[in-house]
């Protein structure tokens, strides 16, 4: 099976408010709020790193929950918000335009650690 | 609560600013006749100030950012402070006469994920929108900008200024909004100068004419129920802020300095000496203006409007007392429900004949004639686009 991409649109806002990571779509003003487990997918979202590789490194250590369970439900979690045009999703690594627009402060902004 | 309400409510339970109005300049183009700014460059902030603001902003969780001024396409770095802000993420939002705009720059605007440009119109006719502006040809630039903005795919905010030179265009801007594939959005907010000069209060629409724009179903949605007498006042409402200023939101002006709204002109810091997080959290200023609910207010706590007013506590500040009646407010509860506020009681005002406006004004006059003069009302209806 083909690894599958996801890096974050630019066509969104985001900020960290409290314990929910906020995103609103530029293209049509919708708001979401992701939950914990979203938001790590969220951040993780680097165009780089395969999406099996982020569950199995980031959320399944983090959530106690078998690599198969959070694999399937994060392929779910990536395909809506692809359908919203808030994440891009592909069987090649992406170049990330988060990542090359603001470097560390977008991703500071997107809630990352410094 | 809608999503949005749920966001700002958890905003200031954290004490987060969600949201940051950051005037890039206060030089314009234009000169409109009622403009409350000084126009000349007292030493604006340099694009690296201004990307070092944007990032503490950032890192504040502010995630709503409005940038104007003044017209803040003047600035020769505009598209890359407008960039700086995309990239840190903010949902960004433009005010603007769109003079400048023509395809370039609106394709651009669009690239950079731009949220919304809100551009003022305020007639559909050139010899009364350019005599606000005071510049020639302004309506036609203003229009050809707002076409190209929409055909790069963005979204535009007409914003209507109502003065009694323009009041009666106010349908055919509408109109015209609609036309332009723009939404629509009426404000007869008209404030003193920031030098304190209050002259430019003499634009302001008269009271009267209050009435008719609450009866405008365009406006209002359902006049009836726009206009119904006040609910009773709970606990809730005495407990709640008095708006989102300097709780969720604040304003920065080109020259650092912070104050907990555009229309509430309260020195409280300036980024250019202090972090803005220390300002935001420790500043005397805004930490009073934070300790103050509806139920502390003095005056309109009384008040049978206080659950539904729009009291705005940055009027209130220029009229004397951040805690007082706003009393453009005042007219506004009155002229749209017929029922006294309890700043007219104070006043003397007790017996008010059933009917509202005609009889109304009879018993209160013109707001110049009390030397008060500040009319405003927050967009009455904005439609999501």
């Amino acid at each position: 099976m083909n690894p599958t991409y996801i890096a974050r649109s630019t066509a969104v806002a985001a900020r960290r408010l409290g314990d929910e990571m906020v995103v609103m779509s530029a293209v049509d003003s919708t708001l979401f709020t992701l939950s914990d487990v979203a938001a790590v997918l969220w951040q993780a979202a680097d165009g780089r790193t395969p999406l099996d590789q982020i569950v199995r490194e980031r959320v399944c250590p983090a959530y106690s929950v078998d690599a198969e369970t959070a694999l399937r439900d994060a392929e779910d979690f990536v395909r809506a918000l692809a359908e919203r045009g808030i994440l891009l999703v592909a069987s090649q690594p992406i170049a990330s335009p988060a990542a090359s627009q603001g470097g560390a402060a977008a991703a500071s902004a997107a809630g990352e650690p410094r | 609560m809608s999503l949005m309400g749920e966001l700002i409510q958890k905003a200031i339970a954290l004490g987060v600013p969600l949201t940051a109005h950051v005037d890039l300049t206060y030089r314009c183009n234009e000169r409109c006749e009622h403009c409350y700014l000084d126009h000349d460059d007292k030493g604006e902030m340099s694009f690296e100030e201004i990307s070092g603001v944007l990032a503490q902003l950032a890192d504040a969780g502010v995630l709503f950012l409005i940038l104007s001024g003044g017209e803040p396409m003047l600035r020769r770095d505009f598209f890359d402070i407008v960039a700086r802000a995309r990239a840190l993420l903010f949902n960004v939002k433009v005010k603007t006469n769109a003079v400048l705009v023509r395809t370039a720059e609106a394709q651009r605007l669009r690239a950079l994920g731009v949220e919304q440009m809100q551009v003022s119109v305020y007639s559909h006719r050139p010899e009364i929108h350019d005599a606000v502006t005071k510049l020639p040809g302004s309506l036609r630039r203003t229009i050809e900008g707002i076409r190209a903005l929409r055909a790069a795919g963005l979204k535009v905010a007409v914003a209507n200024v109502m003065m009694r030179s323009n009041l009666a265009d106010r349908q055919a801007v509408a109109a015209m909004a609609r036309e332009l594939g723009a939404t629509y959005s009426a404000d007869p907010t008209v404030t003193p100068m920031m030098d304190g000069d209050r002259s430019v209060l003499d634009l302001r629409i008269d009271g009267s004419e209050l009435h008719n724009l609450f009866q405008d179903k365009d406006l209002v949605g359902d006049p009836e129920a726009f206009c119904a007498p006040p609910p009773p006042v709970g606990d809730d409402e005495r407990n709640a802020a008095p708006c989102s200023a300097g709780h969720s939101s604040c304003y920065i002006s080109p020259y650092g300095d912070v104050f907990p709204c555009v229309q509430f002109p309260l020195p409280s810091g300036n980024v250019r000496a202090q972090n803005f997080l220390d300002i935001w959290r420790h500043s005397p200023q805004l930490l009073e203006v934070r300790s103050i609910r509806t139920g502390d207010l003095p005056v309109c706590s009384s008040c049978a409007h206080l659950g539904t007013c729009t009291r705005c506590p940055g009027l209130a500040w220029t009229e004397g007392n951040m805690r007082g009646p706003s009393s453009a407010d005042c007219e506004k509860s009155f002229y749209r429900t017929g029922v006294p506020s309890a700043n007219m009681l104070a006043r003397g005002l007790t017996s008010f004949p059933s009917g509202i406006a005609e009889t109304g004004l009879a018993a209160f006059p013109p707001a110049g004639h009390r030397g008060i003069g500040l009319i405003q009302i927050a967009p009455l209806r904005q439609t999501a686009a």
